[in-house]
């Protein structure tokens, strides 16, 4: 038949990214009048008639909006009815879950608006709403999607409530905070949360993004969209550096963090800087007991979309090595216009031990799935 | 290599395009001004269904703050990443040097020749008074 489409299906079980666990996967709403079930009358009205206040200076759109359709999505994944990508789980299914066999896949919700809320309690009963919502719509109907705990990350006692809410919850895999904050995340106002996240099971997951109202780089704010989505690194580099010169390690050891969606190829250069300076500053900084780059390797993990695409595709293995192949995890970034494919992202082969652990075994001990 | 009917004429107005399968491959046949050209449904980059996506001009700036559309509808801009590759040549516009886009010869050929062979006509109906897009493949 000259009009029949090839089936897409990947039939071959050999392959080492077939069963993997993607660690970063977009829900999205319909309308956002979907989270109205799960607020009370009095925050349902809020939203309606006043709306979500962000710390950017612009509504309705973001700071630098994407190319592609839907702001940034996709272009194939829109659904026949045309609701927004990632809302349609058969969709979904179709297009990643079932298409490749995914174990689990990890839950990233960018909707709600609960963490850059300037009304916090309003910010805290969408953070709630938020994770009612995902279980609703996509964990209770399709178990092998984990969420992520929403918190409202100035408003610490519902995040500290929330956080005990869903600890031992097997629907929930980890807390979700954005990098672009107010203050770096290692700051004592935000430590008992991170406490209270570990003492959860929870890790914590930094996922790109954030309105935080600061100008999105250190030097001033970008012109273009393609300085902006670089420029997400810079507020990655400065928590990891923040949660280590602060020793938050120190204080909650058993505290582990995962940087979803801000590249990676970046973090052995900044464990080598940050330990070249400790050895010459680390009178500032007498809580730290061990060079930076020894709490970087315990407690920090990477996931791998966007991919980086060195010049000479071998490098990959180097940056890997340097980082440690034990705490990289492969994420599609589903269903975004710069997701990653699991089999074309990798442009080098990697060795058949590290594609394991990298598309499997790390998430799978990390959020202790099965 | 043999050659395959894929279309007539008419059926794939300037601008429009046409996906269809040929020994397996996808393939994506395009009507630029009236000229026809083929690329297989196939990114480069990922593997995503290249020829699905938006057919859109190529964006020149000779200086910063200098735009100009060139080449109205030649670019074709891959749904996933937004790579874009020259419908005609199938050459990519952000890594020209290492990756480009498969193409295939296209031609017009009268129904009177189709009607002689050797072509593979699948699924169009072949008359002879009309004129018919063959890819070679």
């Amino acid at each position: 038949m000259n009009v029949t489409l090839r089936d897409h299906r990947i039939d071959n079980p050999a392959q080492s990214h077939l069963g993997f666990i993607d660690c970063d996967v977009h829900p999205f709403y319909r309308s956002p009048a979907d989270f109205d079930p799960f607020l009370s009358e009095r925050w349902r009205e809020h939203r309606r008639s006043i709306g979500h206040r962000s710390r950017q200076g612009l509504a309705r759109t973001s700071l630098y909006p994407r190319m592609s359709p839907g702001n940034g999505m996709r272009g194939d994944a829109w659904p026949k009815d045309g609701s927004p990508p990632g809302s349609d789980l058969e969709l979904m299914r179709e297009q990643l879950l079932d298409l490749f066999d995914v174990r689990y896949g990890l839950l990233a919700p960018l909707v709600g608006g609960a963490a850059a809320e300037r009304n916090v309690e309003f910010g805290a009963a969408m953070a709630v709403a938020v994770n009612e919502w995902q279980c609703a719509k996509f964990c209770d109907p399709e178990p092998r999607l984990k969420a992520s705990v929403q918190i409202t990350l100035e408003h610490e006692e519902s995040a500290l409530a929330e956080i005990e809410q869903r600890a031992g919850d097997a629907r929930f895999a980890q807390v979700n905070i954005p990098p672009r904050g107010l203050e770096p995340l290692g700051r004592h106002r935000y430590r008992k949360i991170l406490a209270a996240s570990a003492a959860a099971g929870f890790p914590i997951s930094l996922h790109l993004g954030g309105t935080s109202g600061h100008a999105s780089t250190g030097g001033g704010w970008p012109s273009f969209y393609h300085e902006e989505h670089p420029s997400y690194v810079q507020s990655m580099q400065t928590l990891v550096t923040s949660l280590v010169c602060e020793g938050v390690f120190e204080e909650i050891p058993d505290l582990k963090v995962v940087l979803v969606e801000g590249g990676f190829a970046w973090l052995p250069a900044l464990a080598w800087r940050l330990d070249k300076h400790w050895k010459r500053l680390r009178a500032e900084v007498p809580q730290l007991k061990r060079a930076p780059s020894e709490y970087i390797r315990e407690h920090f993990w990477v996931s791998t979309q966007p991919i980086e695409e060195p010049e000479r595709p071998a490098d990959m293995l180097s940056i890997i090595e340097w980082i440690g192949p034990e705490r990289v995890m492969f994420s599609t970034d589903y269903p975004h216009w710069d997701q990653d494919d699991p089999r074309y992202a990798f442009k080098v082969k990697l060795p058949e031990d590290w594609a394991r652990m990298i598309y499997r075994e790390n998430a799978q001990a990390l959020y202790r799935l099965d | 290599m043999a050659k395959h009917v894929v279309a007539a004429v008419g059926e794939i107005p300037p601008g429009g395009r046409k996906l269809v399968t040929i020994r397996g491959r996808e393939i994506g046949v395009f009507n630029l001004d009236g000229a026809f050209y083929a690329l297989v449904n196939r990114c480069p980059h990922q593997g995503a269904a290249l020829c699905t996506g938006a057919v859109v001009s190529r964006l020149e700036a000779p200086l910063p703050g200098e735009y100009r559309l060139a080449q109205a509808g030649a670019m074709l801009r891959c749904p996933w990443h937004c790579w874009e590759f020259d419908i005609r040549t199938g050459q990519s516009w952000c890594d020209p040097n290492d990756i480009k886009a498969r193409t295939y010869n296209v031609s017009v050929e009268p129904g009177e020749a189709l009607a002689k062979g050797p072509f593979a006509a699948e699924t169009v109906s072949v008359a002879v008074e009309q004129e018919y897009v063959v890819v070679e493949l």
